[in-house]
């Protein structure tokens, strides 16, 4: 018996929210009475590695096959499924993403598993299984109970304080057997976007809506973001034209994004929007109207005009550094 | 080209959701229904596949008779005819299997759908379809290009996007800018009317997973105003009251 947590990465380092599944996951063994393993696929310096022991793993279960660090999705899911059947897991715990998604589905019908996405608590296990969901974009919750024998969560982003106050663990090597079809997708090219900061784990997250005018000015966002060391975000209308790439998109056709921090500049407040936003932590607005529908979403306020706000923020928030 | 697309029947966006018997329904009084806007990407790219190179668009719902508006207004869109799996749609996996189902009976090269549902957010029904085929499945994808046996797609990747190539068949879960919504015109609307909308028994297993009750997150409260000539005062408050920096 056992836990499962896929440690996803991103470039080598394991992404944070791995590490708050792995949290999760540490929790949910003890409460189990099981251990927690780790299993992480491509190519990581074994201290990276090792130091998952911090969060919680037992141990780390590694795919060192260099083929996965094109993250092969197949080849994932083979992979997971692989390890959850060699250590009798109970439970399959991912950070959700765009590759969990996927990955968590495929692992889902390998195992027969119930699976459920946007976990944002832990287990009640006083009567079955019963796990708190996001749904409706945020708008709600359900708490839903899983039947089948083995259960695949996937976590939402801060759902979970992920605490290095463990010790390293073991790193083993693991060998899953592929199959032919696990590598089926050719890749041809990967277009990098630019920003160091992943826009579904930043902390914090500042979005630019049409009120910025055009794209001419999102060096206003862009200051405000570098000083803040935060991933940047917009509005729909202002990916749909062209000013910011769509990856940016943020809301209920977009990007969901959970930070610490958001800071909306020239957006309305549109339901559509605020879906995408509405499990933020703190949420800061910047908008010439007054009556702006973002305001009743927000903790802090400002009504005034981006132009003058943003760099004035952006030369407080320095002055603090 | 033979292409199914699978539409959900969900509110629209703007809906406020609340919920009936003691939280475990949704209160659907006044909710307006919708194709999900992952779906209408998805059945975009599907008309402009079929325009381009000839075929025919299938559009696939699971799910009551109260969705034949929802299915009759993608035919409107274009589709060419409809088959409804008369079943609660009870979670993914059962979707899935209701999928994977039709897809065996008929020989389709490319199977479509949005990325994820907008009620229940699961953006898993493409992977179990494709599992459940030995398809190949794809999520999300924002470009799709169809050259003989073969695609060439653009996924969202983490920090980026990914190009591919694949064999057909292939299962995708899509998101914009595939395609653009299209809307449907008078001739679309009248012609949906009488175009076939079969409806068929669902087959298979329970559904692995059940919702024990609903909730709704506790109420915002008030938003503090910052002054514009004080900003300062909002770093000061970001940092000591709400310790986000
Ligand atoms: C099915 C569907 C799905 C959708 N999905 C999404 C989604 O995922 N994400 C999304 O964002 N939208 C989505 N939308 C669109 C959404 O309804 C809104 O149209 C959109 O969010 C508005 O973007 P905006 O706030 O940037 O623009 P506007 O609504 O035009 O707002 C601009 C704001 O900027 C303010 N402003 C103007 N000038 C200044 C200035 N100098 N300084 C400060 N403030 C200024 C104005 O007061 C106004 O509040 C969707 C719509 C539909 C129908």
């Amino acid at each position: 018996m056992s836990v499962l947590i896929y440690a996803e990465g991103f470039e080598g380092k394991i992404k944070k929210s791995s590490l708050e599944a792995l949290a999760y996951g540490a929790a949910l063994a003890s409460k189990l009475n099981t251990s927690a393993i780790a299993l992480a696929t491509g190519t990581f310096q074994a201290s990276e590695l090792s130091a998952l022991g911090k969060y919680g793993a037992s141990k780390v279960l590694h795919v060192s096959d260099q083929r996965m660090d094109e993250t092969p999705v197949a080849a994932i899911a083979s992979a997971i499924a692989a390890a959850a059947n060699a250590g009798a897991a109970q439970v399959v715990i991912m950070p959700k993403s765009a590759l969990t998604d996927s990955a968590s589905s495929k692992v889902a019908v390998k195992l027969k598993a119930g699976v459920v996405n946007n976990v944002v608590e832990l287990p009640d296990l006083t009567s079955g299984f019963k796990v708190k969901r996001a749904i409706y974009t945020g708008k709600a919750f359900a708490v839903t109970e899983i039947n089948t024998p083995i259960k695949v969560l996937l976590l939402r982003k801060n759902a979970m304080n992920a605490i290095a106050n463990g010790n390293d663990c073991p790193v083993e090597a693991f060998q899953p057997s592929f199959e032919a079809t696990d590598f089926g997708l050719k890749r041809l090219k990967v277009e990098k976007a630019e920003g160091e900061i992943l826009l579904p784990e930043a902390e914090i997250v500042v979005s630019g809506g049409r009120g910025l005018k055009g794209p001419e000015n999102w060096h206003l966002i862009e200051s405000l973001a570098k000083a803040l060391h935060a991933g940047t975000g917009c509005s729909k209308p202002v990916s749909d034209m062209d000013w910011r790439p769509h990856h940016e998109h943020v809301g209920q056709t977009g990007v969901k994004v959970s930070p610490n921090l958001y800071i909306a500049v020239g957006i309305s407040g549109a339901i559509q929007h605020l879906a995408g936003v509405n499990s933020s932590k703190v949420i800061v607005v910047i908008n010439k109207d007054p009556e702006a529908p973002f305001f009743k979403a927000a903790d802090y306020g400002v009504v005034g005009d981006a132009f003058d706000v943003l760099p004035q923020l952006t030369e407080a928030v320095k002055a603090l550094n | 080209m033979k292409i199914l697309v699978c539409i959900t029947h969900v509110p629209d966006t703007t809906t406020k959701i609340t919920f009936t018997d003691q939280n475990t329904k949704l209160n659907t009084a006044g909710v307006q229904y919708v194709i999900g806007p992952y779906d209408e990407y998805a059945l975009s790219r599907a008309i402009e596949l079929r325009d381009a190179s000839g075929g025919s668009v299938t559009v696939l719902h699971v799910g009551d008779a109260e969705a034949e508006p929802t299915i009759r207004k993608a035919l409107a869109i274009g589709a060419d005819d409809a088959i409804r799996v008369n079943a609660e749609a009870k979670d993914a996996f059962f979707v899935a299997e209701q999928i994977a189902h039709i897809a065996k009976q008929n020989q389709y090269d490319l199977i479509l759908m949005g990325r994820e549902s907008i009620d229940f957010n699961g953006g898993q029904v493409h992977g179990m379809v494709g599992e459940l085929l030995g398809w190949p499945a794809v999520s999300p994808v924002m470009k799709l290009d169809i050259n003989g046996g073969t695609a060439t797609l653009a996924k969202e990747i983490e920090g980026g996007k990914e190009y591919l190539e694949v064999a057909l068949p292939l299962v995708a879960g899509c998101q914009e800018p595939i395609a653009e919504w299209r809307i449907p015109n008078m001739r679309g609307i009248m012609s949906a009317r009488t175009k076939p909308l079969a409806v068929v028994d669902p087959v298979g297993s329970d559904a692995g997973t059940t919702v024990a009750e609903y909730q709704l997150p506790p109420a915002k409260g008030s938003c503090k105003m910052v002054d514009a000539a004080n900003i300062k005062e909002l770093v000061d408050l970001l940092k000591n009251e709400a310790k986000v920096l």
